[in-house]
């Protein structure tokens, strides 16, 4: 077994407008490429079929062997006009920590 | 006379936080400066709107309950005192604290204030695009409530420099309330934007209080953080080039290393190139976060650019209503139970003509904030219903139906809850910088 994200990574989530965002830290920096690997903005995508971003942006922090994920329009219009129970999404990171990773 | 180490707390991380880990910061933590971030973007609509109701109002609610406690421990030990619990009446927080300090004694105690946030004005003269949505600021119309622009830290330091206790402020962007004193103690210059973006980054460490010290982190059996319940908040110690030390009380709970201070760094960043600020696009590609003792790490290796020709404005709007809805169903069947209920529901809204714009139907430990479509029969969910509707009778409605399921749906709903709020939703413009201006105005006790 490959394993999942969470024995690998941990995760930060936060919002902006209707934009959601998560972090993911590998928990050693000699995981980092396999973090990197397994966060793709279309394994990501598909990992969350009930969210529908218009668009998915990655940006790799080497020195912090950190990935910043940008979910735009994944929030219902964000925390302010949305009708879901997470309308920040907080809880959005702690669901990708079961994304299966790849095989070594 | 600028000095050479500057050491600055966080007191609140939201308006709503906890109060006893700031008056141990004060009381223990041999600070300089200690900042309230209680301002979340749509609580000024809120603050305006209570403004609107009583002249007197309109600044954070917990501004008299957490200065009285505060004060008589701060003035003592010349810890000054910096928030943004000003919201939309900085003038009259900052004569409150005035009068609290004159109860309490302290004569002479100078509280500023910081004015020029509020371009309200401006914004319903003008036509501005909105950065978030289609259309412009005119398309909302009469349903404007605020507009506030995002100052950066100029105002705070004028305000330090004319000699304020406690300084109150308005809209700022949240860094700014770290990045004024330390642009103030320690000589840095605005066009410096190197120091104006590590500056960005210390502020944004702390600005959320207690998640750089473990809060929003724990995850047990993974990572554990010990005694949540009395969580300490951090304060930093920054020296003139810009090198932060972060720690917190001995003793207290909570947890800094470098796993809890990186999470905190990219948390709400967008591109960490460039992190938009009013005074400065920060980049925090090459922070480097070393942990140097128990409870220690030091960060240093923020940098930054030019800020923006515009700052960033959030506008405040009614936006109808929003009506809810919840009941509980058990054991074998819930799911199955829970979805007829969703279907009855819908039915019923249609039948009674009820005008609901939008409506969301969950199964609360199914579907409700899970997006992977994990799926899998519970032991118990809980049905909830949200619709969106522009008059309050038919977000009433909603909430009515879902309470009739009891004697009407199907078999062994119970727990109903339900409720009905006006929505106030946030939009954002930009405004160019030449038309906004911090002024400061001081009281004193």
């Amino acid at each position: 077994m490959a394993g999942i994200l969470r024995d690998i990574a941990h995760v930060r989530t936060g919002d902006k407008g209707d934009i959601s965002q998560i972090a993911v830290f590998a928990l050693r920096d000699a995981d980092y490429p396999r973090v990197l690997a397994a966060v793709t903005p279309d394994r990501v995508a598909a990992h969350f079929p009930g969210l529908r971003p218009r668009l998915i942006r990655r940006y790799e922090l080497p020195a912090l062997a950190a990935v910043n994920l940008v979910l735009e329009g994944a929030l219902q219009g964000g925390v302010t006009r949305s009708l879901s129970l997470d309308a920040h999404g907080k809880t959005l990171g702690a669901q990708l920590l079961d994304l299966p990773l790849l095989p070594e | 006379m600028t000095r050479s180490t500057l050491r600055i707390g966080a007191g609140a991380g939201f308006s709503g936080d906890r109060i006893e880990p700031a008056l141990d910061l004060i009381e223990h933590g041999d600070l300089d400066y200690l900042a309230f971030e209680c301002l979340a973007e749509r609580t000024i609509g809120l603050a305006q709107a209570a403004r609107a109701a009583d002249p007197q109002a309109g600044f954070d609610p917990l501004l008299e309950t957490r200065m009285r406690r505060a004060l008589p421990l701060a003035a003592p030990r010349g810890v000054r005192i910096v928030t943004n619990m000003g919201a939309a009446n900085t003038l009259g927080a900052a004569r409150k604290v005035t009068e609290i300090a004159r109860e309490l004694g302290l004569s002479g105690y100078r509280t500023a204030a910081v004015t020029g946030d509020d371009v309200l004005d401006l914004v319903l003269a003008g036509d501005y695009p909105l950065i978030d949505r289609p259309g412009t600021s005119r398309d909302l119309g009469d349903a404007i409530v605020s507009a506030n622009a995002y100052l950066g830290a100029q105002g705070i330091v004028m305000a330090l420099s004319q000699g304020a206790d406690t300084v109150i402020t308005g809209r700022v962007c949240d860094p700014a309330l770290f990045l004024g004193p330390l642009a103030h103690e320690l000589g840095w210059s605005f066009d410096d934007h190197a120091m104006m973006g590590q500056g960005t980054v210390i502020g944004h460490l702390l600005e959320c209080a207690g998640q750089v010290c473990g809060g929003y982190f724990a995850d047990p059996g993974v990572k554990d953080v010990p005694d949540l319940a009395r969580l300490g908040f951090p304060y930093a110690d920054v020296t003139r080039d810009g090198v932060a030390v972060l720690g917190k009380l001995a003793g207290s709970g909570g947890r800094i290393d470098a796993a809890t201070v990186k999470e905190q760094l990219l948390y709400e960043i967008l591109d960490p190139a460039a992190y938009l600020q009013a005074d400065v696009s920060a980049d925090f590609r090459h922070v480097r976060i070393e942990q140097t003792g128990p409870d220690r790490v030091r960060v240093s290796g923020g940098t930054g650019a030019p800020a923006p020709d515009k700052l960033k404005v959030s506008i405040a709007y009614h936006d109808g209503y929003v009506g809810e809805g919840q009941i509980s169903y058990a054991g074998p069947g819930a799911a199955a139970r829970g979805r007829l209920a969703i279907e009855i529901i819908r039915e019923r809204l249609r039948i009674i003509g009820a005008r609901v714009e939008e409506l969301r139907c969950d199964l609360i430990g199914m579907d409700a904030v899970d997006r992977r479509g994990a799926g899998g029969d519970p032991a118990e969910v809980r049905v909830r219903i949200a619709g969106r509707a522009s008059c309050v009778q038919a977000a009433t409605a909603i909430g009515a139906e879902v309470e009739a399921l009891y004697t009407n749906g199907p078999m062994g709903g119970g727990g109903v809850t339900r409720s009905v709020r006006q929505v106030l939703a946030v939009a954002s413009t930009l405004i160019a910088r030449e038309l906004v201006a911090p002024r400061v105005h001081l009281e004193i006790a």
